[in-house]
């Protein structure tokens, strides 16, 4: 049962997200989480003031089903296939994150200095959420797909535009933990 | 019903990243900061299985479940909006610590700061929207 119940090993793990990929393409589909927030938009509205969002969002309705079991799986793998014992970080990165004034794991999976609702009512708290927020959701869109799309099925598919996006994936991912972090969480 | 087989699938995906730690915001600080394999491991070993697993799918010209020939689309070709659009995204990657498959996962974990991140994600996708016309692709 550790082995259910703890941390899944990075190679059981990356496994079964590419069955994941595979399954999918199986059914005749593609895998890719962003695109979902487009078809969100277009559900709300949104073709009425561009283009992009004139599609008929009903076709997507099988990738919000993907979307809605995500949610369930998230709160089964929580609530019911754990034993507490979660995120054994690194002890340098856990002294690291010490220095930036946040909280160290000890089981939970987000760190309360971002995440729990007393920050959240801080406009900074907020403000940071929101602000990644809205770089996922313009990045993705912009790039045409996020790690699903890119890095699992368009690396999978040797596709060198999904090389590149994978690299600016790190090249904004690096800036932001290395220069920026430390400046925002000061 | 039709639409299960994508439902059971997604609840696969949302319990295999989390029991992964792939939602966890520390997770992907570790993995930005190269301090633990465990992030490159999940992601080398997804893409070994599934190059190797398109490979098979192409060779064996392997049909869909409804018995239609797999298509497996190209991405268009390009350099500025991947360079850029991955950038922007990676830069909000690693300040929320979450990508979009992991936003939805940890709404379902009961983490309620995360809608805050999905309602800037929906702001995002409708803002690109508006000015995709304007941007290099």
């Amino acid at each position: 049962m550790e082995y259910l119940l703890g941390t899944w090993h990075w190679s059981i793990s990356g496994f079964l997200i590419g069955m994941t990929m595979l399954l999918l393409t199986y059914f005749g589909k593609s895998f890719g989480m962003s695109s979902n927030l487009r078809t969100m938009c277009s559900m709300a509205g949104a073709g009425k003031f561009s283009d992009f969002f004139k599609m008929d969002w009903r076709e997507q309705k099988w990738s919000l089903a993907v979307v809605l079991g995500c949610i369930l799986g998230g709160f089964i793998a929580y609530h019911f296939l754990s034993n507490g014992t979660r995120v054994n970080l690194n002890p340098d990165t856990v002294a690291q994150l010490q220095t930036l004034s946040i909280d160290a794991p000890n089981g939970k999976l987000l760190p309360d200095a971002l995440f729990s609702m007393e920050t959240l009512q801080t406009p900074k708290g907020f403000a940071i959420l929101l602000v990644g927020g809205l770089l996922i959701g313009f990045g993705t869109r912009y790039a045409g797909g996020c790690t699903s799309g890119h890095a699992i099925s368009g690396l999978s598919n040797l596709q060198l535009p999904s090389l590149v996006a994978v690299i600016g994936f790190f090249i904004g991912g690096l800036v932001m933990a290395h220069f920026l972090l430390p400046i925002i969480l000061k | 019903m039709k639409l299960a087989r994508f439902f059971l699938t997604g609840i696969f995906f949302g319990i295999v990243l989390t029991k992964a730690e792939a939602v966890s915001w520390y997770r992907i600080y570790e993995m930005f900061h190269f301090q633990s394999f465990h992030m490159f491991g999940i992601i080398g070993t997804a893409l070994v299985t599934g190059v190797i697993g398109l490979q098979i799918i192409k060779k064996k010209k392997i049909k869909d479940f409804k018995g239609l020939p797999i298509n497996i689309i190209e991405k268009e070709k390009g350099f500025w909006r991947y360079i850029l659009g991955g950038s922007m995204f990676g830069l909000g990657w690693a300040l929320v610590g979450a990508c979009p498959g992991p936003i939805f996962i940890l709404l379902g974990t009961g983490t309620y700061a995360i809608v805050v991140v999905l309602i800037g994600a929906l702001l995002g996708t409708y803002i690109y929207g508006l000015l995709k016309d304007r941007l290099p692709h």
